[in-house]
């Protein structure tokens, strides 16, 4: 069964890799020529997967504000990898059992103290991160840590590109087919609860949602930047649009962009990958920012300016 | 109005219910029924616990103890049934949410999508039954929204996103309206256009329950009026309920301590 699935999932990893080589294909040589490489070609899918998915659940994350559980799930995670190593278990799971038991923590903590969210939450990934570094000290070199910590897209191999492709599919499917629940929770949860949703299931959903993402994208750019992949193009794409379906795909789109121009930098200048991928999306968030039509600064200027003139004539 | 129709349970019953605050009691022995079919006022000072009886009613808080009871029923079954609307105060949204008014009101349908065929409800909820867009055109044309169907919801004054949401509210065709300040920072023009529209629900059968500080309107619209801090202090016509006796009682409410006996009317 493992092995029948294996050989599928590298299958489909090949054919993608394949088309994608197509594509890059049409770009003058000067471009394309990394991609030569076969470590280059799975690191180009791996960018785009972990874009996508970024992009995607960043539109919830800074719609719903969450930024900050976002940033906590992602540190949390690190003790799970640890510990999943010591086990020997698969590290994915070990990330993702500690990313939920944290946000459960979280949840828990904010409901029945006198402790506020924001504290909960620093509390928490503190914690974990903490616990996390001192187990991977007494087990690994730093180079492990600093990959864990940072990512290193260059050196993804075939395991963890499977994973990161089986993430996106599922976050891809969960957002498609509760569409309307998600997005009436993160707009209104109190209408969602008006009209019947179990709101505590879509919470915990959407958080599990968030995890596997974070879970995803570490060995990309890490658990440290991870949490700018999830509100950079969110917030970049809310200061373009007024429409939802409009803010996903352009937010996917800066995720997708960021992620191929930073792994392309970081190969050509020999950059930190997850490093470049991040200062790539900032650098689209602060165009959109300046040239955004209706939010931005630019445009805000240039109205202020001709607001009087029109006004009085 | 007459009053032949039979209404076997009342809208909301309300036995002997406590709530808190982190320790703080907003509700104390609680016991009342909204009568179904008729437009309920809520009238009460700020932090009386008016909201609050929305909120346990909406299943976002819990009753320490005590129950409650929509048309007979446990109120978690009757929300999965359509039963209640409600109407948000206008702080409650997220106005910066990237969506366009009638999308908006359309949220107000997906309850009622859950009957609608399996492929449609994997599409965009754009494309939708078109029954549905026919309601949310509907309910736009009854607060006068339907030019501004396609804005964002950003845009909007202050009584236009009453209008919204009181469209949103309309929009799920409950029999039971739940309205939290539903004239709350509202133009003049606004405030009769929502109390005709409530009006106009009321007569139609359904119940309207509504949280106010507006007694002019009360006064005008309402059947009953609930004078509320943090327990009952009187429900009754609103000739009975709507005089200075009484509102001065309301607002002493909160000071007294929870031995004194309380006045039914």
């Amino acid at each position: 069964m493992m092995v029948w699935f294996e050989t599928l999932g590298r299958a489909m990893i090949d054919t993608l890799i394949a088309g994608l080589m197509v594509i890059v294909g049409v770009f003058p040589e000067a471009l394309s020529a990394p991609f030569d490489y076969a470590f280059m070609q799975r690191a180009l899918l791996t960018s785009i997967l972990v874009g996508a998915i970024c992009g995607l659940l960043s539109c919830f994350v800074v719609l719903k504000r969450w930024s900050l559980l976002g940033d906590a799930i992602s540190h949390a995670v690190l003790p799970g990898v640890a510990i999943a190593y010591l086990l020997g278990w698969p590290f994915f799971i070990g990330a993702f059992l500690a990313g939920a038991v944290s946000a459960l923590g979280i949840g828990a903590l904010e409901r029945h103290t006198r402790i506020k969210s924001d504290a909960a939450m620093g509390l928490m990934f503190t914690f974990a991160f903490a616990l996390g570094v001192v187990i991977i000290g007494k087990i690994a070199t730093n180079t492990h840590l600093m990959h864990i910590l940072f990512g290193n897209v260059l050196g993804v191999q075939y395991p963890a590109l499977m994973l990161t492709l089986f993430s996106g599919v599922v976050a891809l499917m969960a957002v498609w087919i509760f569409y309307r629940p998600l997005v009436l929770y993160t707009f209104d949860p109190m209408q969602a609860r008006a009209l019947g949703f179990n709101t505590s299931v879509v919470h915990y959903g959407l958080i599990l949602l968030l995890t596997l993402t974070i879970v995803a994208s570490l060995e990309t750019v890490g658990i440290i930047l991870v949490v700018a992949m999830l509100i950079t193009p969110g917030a970049t794409a809310h200061l373009l649009t007024e429409r939802l379906t409009t803010m996903m795909l352009l937010s996917v789109g800066t995720g997708v962009l960021s992620a191929v121009l930073g792994l392309y930098l970081s190969f050509q200048f020999d950059l930190a990958s997850g490093g470049a991928i991040v200062l790539v999306a900032t650098a689209l968030f602060t165009v959109a920012l300046l040239a955004a039509p209706r939010h931005g600064l630019v445009g805000r200027w240039w109205r202020r300016r001709q607001g009087p003139g029109t006004t009085t004539s | 109005m007459n009053d032949t129709t039979p209404h076997p349970a009342p809208a909301v019953e309300v036995h002997h219910v406590y709530a808190a605050y982190h320790g703080q009691p907003v509700l104390e022995d609680v016991d009342v029924d909204l009568p179904a079919g008729q437009w309920t006022a809520i009238i009460g000072p700020n932090g009386a616990g008016k909201s609050t009886l929305f909120r346990i009613l909406l299943g976002v808080m819990k009753a320490l103890r005590g129950r409650v009871r929509v048309l007979g029923e446990d109120p978690a079954s009757q929300r999965r049934a359509g039963v209640m609307a409600y109407m948000a105060q206008q702080e409650a949204v997220e106005w910066d949410f990237p969506i366009s008014v009638k999308d908006t009101v359309l949220t107000g349908r997906y309850g009622h999508m859950h009957g609608d065929a399996f492929w449609r409800r994997i599409l965009p909820p754009r494309w939708c039954d078109p029954r549905h867009w026919a309601v949310v055109r509907q309910c736009l044309e009854a607060v006068n929204m339907l030019d501004h169907a396609d804005r964002p919801i950003g845009a909007l004054s202050g009584g236009q996103k009453k209008r919204v949401l009181l469209a949103r509210a309309l929009a799920q065709e409950a029999r039971i309206l739940l309205l939290d300040e539903p004239l709350a920072g509202v133009d003049a023009a606004s405030e009769h256009l929502i109390m005709e529209v409530l009006d106009g629900e009321r007569r139609s059968g359904h119940t309207v329950i509504m949280v106010t500080h507006d007694m002019e309107s009360a006064r005008r619209y309402a059947d009953k009026v609930l004078l509320l801090n943090r327990r009952v202090v009187g429900m009754g016509i609103p000739e009975h309920m709507l005089v200075d006796e009484m509102l001065a009682r309301t607002a002493a409410a909160g000071w007294m301590r929870s031995h004194e006996p309380m006045v039914e009317a």
